[in-house]
């Protein structure tokens, strides 16, 4: 097999044995790039001398007697919404284009002091906002298993580089979905840790409340040990939780032994049924009858208030980035437009932030400026952060049942380019099943279980707050139980 | 009844910042309508003793040690400007010219 067919682990073995050199293991998957790119459009920016200059060095590390982690020289791919130092990253939006950050993300400095090589950043929907990436202002992203139809979002690049084997592993990002949903209907494996878990240092702010980067991955290990690098407290992120990281990697690998034997799986009553395409939950149908063949005891558990997540996430999360967005104002660093001398900062402002933001971005902002505005504080934003409250009442509850709960990922396979831009509210309608853990803020994972009309189905398990280790437990049972998904070659 | 009308969207766009055109008023307008409607729905659930939840962690007053660290110099803070002069972002005007 290629260099590029190869998990994260095989290759950290090769590297560490020194079969072949990470230089080598750059060089082939920027030539997998270069040969793929151009019909799947995952990069923005490729990173080419920085990730020779970087492999080279973990190869010189190595030379010199130096222990060096257990990803040491393995690539990796990063969502362009994470600052990477004097390496363009745009959010995907015109506002930001050309923009080279003065400093690293915490998330990026982590892969970068583990060895870890980057390739390059990603392509997204505009500030993270969408669930294809057909909102990047640089064009769509193209799912792998069917060039015509969308890779999911908003980080849809991360999980398109790794089932066109670009790159072995990735970095997302995840406010309602995006690493998930991306991962499900590509096939993939993305997790979303406990909120806090990881560091939003140098993450482009979209819903501060929500925001969580997290990895991507082909296998479940793989992602278990990219978690392990980025994860772990941050006092350059005053939300970043105090508590040592939960033992993902070795969660992962006793779950791969197959035994969930005394586990118990809670089954979301109101996420079986309704909206889902009837493929979608005869795939995840089948997961669960698998994971209680390998021993997990399953209930089904009712959390009533789910059936509101996606309504206050789609006013909580357009309220925090209509605040968050306020700084592209054209002054200190991105776009600007209109300044010829005639006009105030206030009308540049505007011209600026017209011409820089995409038809998503801009319709975010006017419904969070909507939700925020007196007169309406109360029936939308106020009343959204109470429902969230009843939302983590209702995990809280189910736990107490069970250990973790399952639902699909998205009620959809990947869909047809184009087929939802018209009405924003379709879009939304993928985030569905995705969004409750991050208003409660616990881990949730997305595990390839299926294929239904020929495309990748993902099975979500949504685990308490710290308790990331459990969900990487459920996932690896489930991958091993499972046939692999082998996408179609490019 | 629309939960939200033309003349609103222009308002909102407004108070944002956005010089929207009038083309995208009249896509925005119908777009936003429907989205209002279905987040609406939030008005539901019976929450009126429900305290509200803004954030997942319940951390307050996080500090850091009272220690000098290295930060961003100026060269490298200004590094994206669009415009600066004298080490300094250069903006356009803020008051009218006086009269």
């Amino acid at each position: 097999m290629s260099l590029t067919g190869k998990t994260a682990v095989e290759l950290a073995g090769l590297i560490a044995a020194g079969e072949v050199s990470a230089v080598e293991v750059a060089q082939a998957h920027l030539d997998r790039i270069a040969a793929v790119d151009q019909r799947v459009h995952a990069f923005l920016h490729v990173d080419t001398d920085g990730a020779l200059a970087a492999a080279a060095a973990v190869d010189a590390r190595r030379a010199a007697g130096e222990e060096l982690g257990p990803l040491a020289g393995v690539p990796v791919a990063v969502k362009d919404v994470l600052a990477t130092k004097g390496v363009p990253t745009t959010c995907a939006s015109k506002i930001l284009e050309g923009w080279r950050p003065p400093y690293d993300a915490t998330v990026v400095q982590r892969l970068r002091d583990a060895g870890l090589v980057i390739l390059g950043k990603t392509n997204m929907d505009e500030f993270a906002m969408g669930s294809s990436t057909e909102y990047s202002a640089y064009g769509p992203t193209y799912n792998p298993w069917d060039l015509t139809r969308i890779p999911g979002g908003s980080g849809g690049g991360s999980a398109a580089s790794l089932v066109a084997y670009e790159a072995p592993l990735a970095i997302g990002t995840d406010t309602g979905g995006s690493i998930r949903q991306p991962g499900a209907v590509t096939g993939t494996v993305g997790a979303k840790p406990t909120y806090g878990g990881t560091s939003r240092y140098g993450l482009v702010a979209f819903s501060s409340s929500l925001d969580t980067p997290g990895p991507c991955a082909r296998t479940v290990l793989d992602a278990a040990l990219l978690h392990q690098v980025i994860a772990g407290h941050d006092p350059r992120d005053s939300t970043s939780i105090p508590a040592p990281v939960p033992p993902v990697v070795q969660a992962a690998r006793q779950g791969a032994t197959g035994d969930l034997a005394g586990l118990r799986i809670g089954l979301v009553r109101e996420f079986a049924g309704e909206g889902a395409e009837p493929g979608v939950l005869a795939s995840v149908r089948e997961a669960v009858e698998a994971l209680v063949k390998l021993g997990a005891e399953v209930v089904e558990v009712s959390c009533p208030h789910f059936t509101y997540a996606l309504p206050a996430y789609y006013l909580i999360a357009p309220s925090e980035c209509s605040s968050n967005l306020a700084r592209f104002d054209g002054v200190r660093y991105g776009l600007r437009v209109g300044d010829d001398g005639s006009r105030a900062l206030e009308e540049v402002m505007s011209l600026t932030r017209e011409a820089g933001f995409g038809p998503e971005v801009k319709r975010r902002i006017i419904i969070g400026t909507y939700a925020l505005s007196s007169g309406y504080y109360d029936a939308y934003y106020g009343q959204a952060q109470k429902v969230r409250t009843l939302i983590t009442r209702d995990f809280t509850a189910a736990f107490e049942q069970v250990d973790v709960l399952v639902a699909p990922t998205t009620p959809f396979v990947a869909f047809p380019i184009g087929s939802r831009t018209s009405d924003p509210y379709q879009m939304y309608l993928a985030d569905l099943y995705t969004i409750p853990s991050n208003l409660y803020g616990g881990p949730a994972i997305s595990v390839p279980c299926g294929l239904s009309e020929g495309l990748p189905v993902g099975l979500q398990v949504m685990a308490p707050t710290l308790a990331d280790d459990r969900m990487y437990r459920v996932a690896a049972a489930l991958e091993s139980a499972v046939p692999a998904l082998t996408p179609p070659d490019l | 009844m629309a939960a939200i009308s033309r003349t609103e969207v222009a308002h909102l766009a407004r108070l944002a910042r956005l010089a929207v055109s009038e083309e995208e008023l009249d896509r925005f307008a119908g777009q936003l309508d429907v989205i209002l409607q279905a987040v609406a729905r939030v008005g539901e659930v019976a929450a009126a003793d429900i305290p509200p939840t803004s954030h997942s962690v319940p951390l307050t007053n996080v500090l850091r040690e009272d220690v000098v660290i290295p930060c961003l110099g100026q060269e490298d803070a200004l590094s994206g400007a669009p415009d600066a002069q004298e080490g300094r972002f250069r903006v356009p005007r803020i008051l009218e010219e006086e009269s």
